[in-house]
């Protein structure tokens, strides 16, 4: 019982980050541009919210547990906004390539984390050494009447308030797609800019929005991971970037939708870490199981190919760059 | 036009409309244009950062790439993996099938690379080793190419999605392998391959380590560029990414030239992998692609997938790596600074494509408009 | 009425250029309410290009717009819904996988949330008024093309737009859809809008507009009033003075059978059945012409023929071979396998850049598309290509750079050239050709009439799907005629009449 508890817990938490990732990407993606600069963009988000906790951490005595949050979750949302605003000058305003845009992203998103986070364990005495623990502490707080619920506070009231907003904004987005003119305008834009355009919509404007705040999302990912999952540390070890991509995959899992990301991001959480609570795997064979949630997405993707229904394809104009002029 | 109206109302004060083609040498021109102005901003950055002269600091990182014998052969080494990686992928693009799998690719060729080393090394007579150990580098990747183009050929999915999945079941499987030949014990590495008989080992040419990897990929360079170029297959491959209407009215079996593409690209990107691991790395991790697979990319776009200019990108990129870790090391910062610099770089340079396609029209003065009309 | 129509919009030297073709050069045009203006001009005299200015599409290089007299910029299709002017383009502005309540409220700035219920009513609402029949939560992909413009036309009319533009309304609808549209466009001028209809056919033209404004190669000529207006005198204005065509025609005495189409069935993705059990020979000797308005199985047709299309069960094609007179199937078959067959078929496409030929490469590399497979070296032979392609240049006076020059670059006339100087240098014993002069000037179509009958004069048998009815009455020996997939009848090019084509064009047989 307590393995299957702390496997779920393990799950949440790896879910959460992947869950922000993949929200803010359907964001983008509903728009069509697809940016695969998810990686860089967490690492964005996660540098600068330790950055900034760090900095203001160091600048006062007692660090008051609400600015914590603020500064980070500003500075997350900020730097990953940025950075999704570089993506959108280069491949709306300038109509570059996207894939290429968004693998450039990546680099230079990952360039940026390893390297101010190196600089910052240095400025903070060594590698390693880096803690932010006012604000991790400040991201972990829960109810501590539920949590200590027993087995039901363990599994469901364990976790910061970033678990629960990733829920909320799961929802949120899926009401605002499908239950708003706006979000039925931002659908026209990916399906079909042409007819949206004629219809009155400011295309560049839709597409610079959500794809800026997409990536601000996708840095909220990038927040949990410092905060919540690494606990206020830094490491260069490329964890952000295998998770990042595993947002791009969840994508794909979920056909689009966000609130399939609620459970899939979970369900690829399990998939990550059910090695480690399978009695019986060697060192070797829990690699392979970590294989599972990308086998998973490349099956959803194959079949939703093969059924070719409308609803579950991508916006119909992934990738491609409009200009009104196009003849 | 006798009363020519006078424009009252606003006109938006600047327009893009397409050009009609510009010459290559335009071409070539923006783009420069658009690299002088990324070292530029790399510049102040450094600055900023090292409080050095821009002009010192390129100096330094020309010493840190090209100082020595020694560096120079580790930049040309480096270079010489990146060219080999981009022109597996020239193919693939050309074609408009987005392989963003080549990292996948490479490293399945330097496991079974790998694991040719491991079990066959002490086997097989060296000349017999290396052709299996191509065989096998050639054929893993070729499977890993395959596969996405399989799909993408038969039910139309998605092969950028689906080659940036291969990746990771490319670095979950090298996982695998690298925990099952682990040693010493308990150190997460496979450690250096054969240290002792260095048993497929690329051999030193012309007193040079790195001399067999110069010779492999300038052949694939050559023959890349007459495969492109100059053979029906090359031909195939333009068409089809032109337009699969004109080849399938051209009689060509678009199906067939995808999977076929994608093998070879598949291929030569697992032929890369067996380059790092039995002729510059002696050993296998999750890392051994180091995102080549990523920046080769980049490589193959940006030279418009001509062969012999994919060298000249694969030396700046090779170098900005290396040049980035002398100044890294020498200013005690980490050497990811030169995946920032590389960011900035491809930023620009993709920036200055904009200004190949399309012009801006700013909104005329009535002595410009005027000017026009002559 | 009042006698002094107000104005709704007014063009003044309206100039608008794609890079070095000039779309519109100079338009003055004058649009009212209570009105409906045809904008008549041929394929390519610019028509759309000047409506798209006013739906905020295009911008002008040159020239002052103005609605209800006063000077507006519209620097988008928002600015243009703003002003009131709606377009319904040719090719659909829908987007597939929303319903059709979901297209229509799109992009509107109407506040608060999206209510369903609220965007029904008023769509059925509108649709009683005018009679339109549509259903709100129908799926634009499951819609026919009727379908689809109706939804349009609500579309315009939900955002309260008082200018309607429509480009080519008739294109794709039977003609009970046309009479249906007709009316629905005179209860629009009735209600006071001002409306104006893109067309190039003139009974169109003469059976529901007040005035006519002629477009002819980017240039204005008139505005008549359509009273006063006929067919002949509407003809003059749009092709320019009277050309009498003088195409050349010969009589082939000595006739052969090369291909025999029986029931030829092809069914689109979509499910519709696009041609339905057609049969008709082509003989050497003589040229063929299909006529019909565009869409109505002519791609498919022709596609069919030269192994590009998937066709139901029971058709047949069969290919005479002129030596050995052996009947060869095609049905079934591949562009490929039909040249190993031996079988020596041209066909320019329609689309000539997106599929006769490259566009990014130069003359010599297209003028091996065909048959760069051939022999079993490896590697390119680009001699005799390049020999190929020196010569079309020369004969046909191509105008380019060179022959490595992307034939992107080209103009229209110019491409034209290159793909059928390639299909003819192919000696081939079928000719097929779709829309081979369209977009192209006088003296290039001579030149391709000419080429045409020369390889009639070969022994070639030619198939020329046209759209011109003088061009296919003056050129062909016999016209065959489709309707919505279907044969409508196949007549002598010789005896007969326009009338007679253009009746046939719009007869539809069960």
């Amino acid at each position: 019982m307590n393995t299957i508890v702390s496997l779920l817990q393990a799950a949440i938490c790896f879910g959460t980050v992947i869950m922000f990732g993949s929200l803010g990407e359907i964001l983008t993606e509903k728009s069509g541009n697809l940016n695969l600069g998810v990686p860089g963009i967490m690492y964005l988000g996660a540098i600068a919210s330790l950055t900034g906790a760090f900095f203001y951490e160091r600048a006062v005595e007692v660090p008051n547990p609400i600015v914590c949050i603020i500064v980070a979750f500003v500075c997350a949302f900020l730097a990953a906004a940025l950075g999704g605003l570089i993506y959108s000058f280069l491949t709306i305003t300038l109509r570059a390539n996207q894939n290429v845009t968004g693998l450039a992203l990546t680099i230079f998103g990952s360039g940026i984390g390893n390297f101010f986070g190196g600089s910052l364990n240095k400025l903070a005495g060594g590698v390693g050494q880096i803690s932010v623990s006012a604000t991790s502490a400040a991201y972990r707080t829960n109810i501590p009447a539920l949590a200590s619920l027993g087995t039901v506070g363990d599994l469901l009231f364990s976790y910061g308030f970033l678990a629960y907003s990733a829920i909320i904004l799961a929802v949120i987005l899926q009401w605002y797609l499908n239950r708003t003119r706006s979000g039925l305008n931002l659908r026209a834009v990916g399906e079909n800019p042409g007819t949206a355009d004629a219809a009155g919509i400011n295309v560049t404007k839709y597409k610079y929005l959500s794809t800026c705040i997409g990536a601000g999302i996708v840095g909220l990912g990038g927040l949990y991971y410092v905060m919540d999952y690494t606990k206020g540390t830094w490491a260069n070890d490329g964890t952000i970037e295998g998770l990042g991509w595993l947002a791009v995959a969840l994508v794909i899992f979920t056909t689009w939708k966000p609130v399939n990301t609620i459970w899939g991001a979970y369900l690829f959480g399990v998939l990550y870490w059910m090695n480690y609570y399978l009695p019986g795997l060697t060192r070797y064979s829990q690699e392979l199981f970590k294989m599972l949630p990308y086998l998973i997405t490349i099956i959803v993707l194959i079949f939703t190919s093969l059924r070719k229904k409308k609803e579950n394809q991508p916006p119909a104009n992934l990738g491609l760059a409009y200009f009104r002029e196009e003849r | 036009m006798a009363h020519h109206p006078q424009n009252h109302t606003k006109e938006p004060f600047v327009r893009i409309v397409k050009r009609d083609a510009v010459s290559p040498q335009k071409a070539w021109g923006i783009r420069i244009i658009g690299l002088l102005c990324a070292l530029i901003v790399c510049a102040i950055l450094i600055f900023s950062l090292t409080k050095l002269n821009p002009i010192s600091v390129y100096t330094s990182m020309f010493r840190g790439a090209f100082g020595t014998v020694r560096r120079s052969w580790q930049t040309i080494r480096d270079a010489m993996m990146l060219l080999c990686v981009s022109l597996g992928l020239a193919p693939a693009f050309m074609m408009r099938f987005w392989n963003i799998g080549a990292e996948g690719q490479i490293l399945v060729g330097g496991v079974a690379t790998a694991g040719c080393m491991i079990y066959l090394g002490d086997k097989l007579p060296t000349p017999l080793l290396f052709v299996v150990m191509f065989a096998a580098s050639i054929l893993a990747g070729a499977i890993w190419g395959f596969v996405p183009a399989l799909f993408k050929a038969k039910f139309g999915t998605n092969e950028t999605l689906f080659t940036l999945m291969m990746n990771y079941i490319a670095i979950q499987l090298t996982s695998y392998f690298v925990a099952l030949w682990e040693k010493p014990f308990g150190s997460n590495s496979v450690g250096i391959i054969n240290d002792r008989t260095n048993a497929g080992w690329f051999q030193p040419l012309f007193g040079q380590q790195y001399g067999w990897n110069v010779v492999i990929v300038l052949l694939i360079t050559f023959g890349m560029y007459f495969y492109l170029r100059h053979s029906k297959h090359g031909y195939e491959i333009q068409v089809v990414g032109e337009s699969e209407n004109t080849a399938r009215y051209a009689g060509i079996n678009v199906k067939r030239v995808i999977m076929r593409t994608m093998i070879i690209s598949g291929a030569i990107c697992g032929l890369s992998g067996c380059i790092a691991v039995a002729g510059a790395g002696h050993t296998i991790s999750v890392s051994t692609a180091g995102g080549r697979g990523f920046t080769a990319i980049i490589v193959a776009w940006l030279s418009k997938f001509n062969p012999f200019v994919m060298i000249i990108f694969s030396f700046l990129l090779a170098f900005l790596d290396k040049g980035a870790a002398e100044i890294a090391s020498k200013f005690n910062l980490n050497d990811h600074v030169s995946d920032i610099l590389e960011g900035i770089i491809l930023f620009f340079v993709l920036g200055s494509e904009f200004f190949i396609t399309y012009k801006l029209i700013f909104r005329k003065s009535e002595k410009a408009s005027a000017k026009e009309e002559n | 009425m009042s006698n002094e129509p107000k104005s709704a919009i007014r063009m003044e030297g309206v100039t608008k250029t794609f890079g070095s073709v000039i779309a519109n050069q100079n338009i003055n045009l004058d649009i009212r309410y209570g009105e409906v203006l045809s904008l008549l001009g041929e394929n390519g005299s610019g028509k759309t290009t000047l409506m798209n200015m006013l739906s905020g599409i295009y911008f002008p290089d040159a020239g002052q717009i103005y609605v209800n007299d006063t000077p507006v910029t519209i620097r988008s299709p928002k600015d243009a819904y703003d002003l009131k002017i709606g377009m319904i383009h040719q090719h659909f502005k829908l987007v597939d996988v929303f319903t059709a309540a979901e297209n229509i409220v799109l992009g509107l700035n109407e506040g608060g949330r999206y209510d369903k219920k609220e965007v029904a009513r008023r769509v059925r609402e509108i649709c009683a008024k005018y009679g339109f029949d549509i259903d709100p939560e129908q799926k634009v992909y499951s819609m026919t093309v009727s379908q689809k413009q109706t939804l349009e036309i609500v579309k315009v009319l939900y955002r309260g737009a008082d200018i309607l533009i429509l480009d080519e309304p008739t294109a794709v609808l039977t003609l009970q859809e046309i009479e249906k549209l007709f009316s629905v466009i005179r209860n629009m001028r009735a209600d006071g809008k001002a409306v104006v209809i893109i067309t190039h056919k003139l009974n169109e033209v003469l059976a529901v507009s007040d005035r006519v404004a002629i477009l002819r190669h980017g240039e204005y000529i008139a505005t008549v009033e359509t009273k006063d207006a006929t067919e002949a005198s509407l003809t003059e204005m749009m092709v320019g003075k009277k050309v009498e065509l003088d195409i050349a025609r010969d009589l082939i005495e000595d006739k052969a059978r090369r291909l025999c189409v029986r029931d030829l069935t092809v069914v689109n993705p979509d499910g519709i059945t696009v041609l339905d059990k057609i049969s008709f020979d082509a003989y050497s000797g003589e040229i063929l012409g299909i006529a019909g308005i565009s869409g109505c199985g002519q791609k498919e047709l022709l596609e069919s023929i030269a192994g590009l299309q998937r066709t139901e069960a029971g058709a047949s094609v069969l290919f005479t071979d002129p030596d050995s007179g052996e009947d060869k199937q095609l049905i079934g078959t591949t562009p490929k396998k039909i040249r190993e067959l031996g079988v020596h078929l041209s066909f320019v496409p329609e689309d000539r850049l997106g599929m006769g030929l490259v566009g990014s490469m130069g003359m010599t590399e297209n003028m091996m598309l065909k048959n760069y497979s051939d022999g079993k070296s490896l590697f390119l032979d680009r001699k005799q290509p390049r020999e190929l392609a020196e010569r079309i240049l020369r004969e046909l006076e191509v105008v380019t750079p060179g022959v490595n020059t992307p034939v992107r670059r080209l103009s229209g006339g110019n491409v034209q050239k290159v793909l059928v100087g390639r299909e003819i240098a192919a000696a081939p014993t079928v000719l097929m050709t779709a829309y081979a002069v369209r977009g192209l000037d006088i003296n290039t179509s001579y030149t391709i009439y000419n080429l045409l009958n020369e390889q009639k004069k070969n022994g070639v048998a030619v198939i020329y799907v046209g759209e011109d009815l003088d061009v296919l009455l003056q050129l062909c020996d016999r016209i065959m005629v489709l309707c919505g997939g279907k044969i409508t009848g196949i007549v002598d090019g010789r005896t007969a009449t326009k009338e007679q084509v253009g009746a046939l064009m719009v007869k539809h047989v069960d």
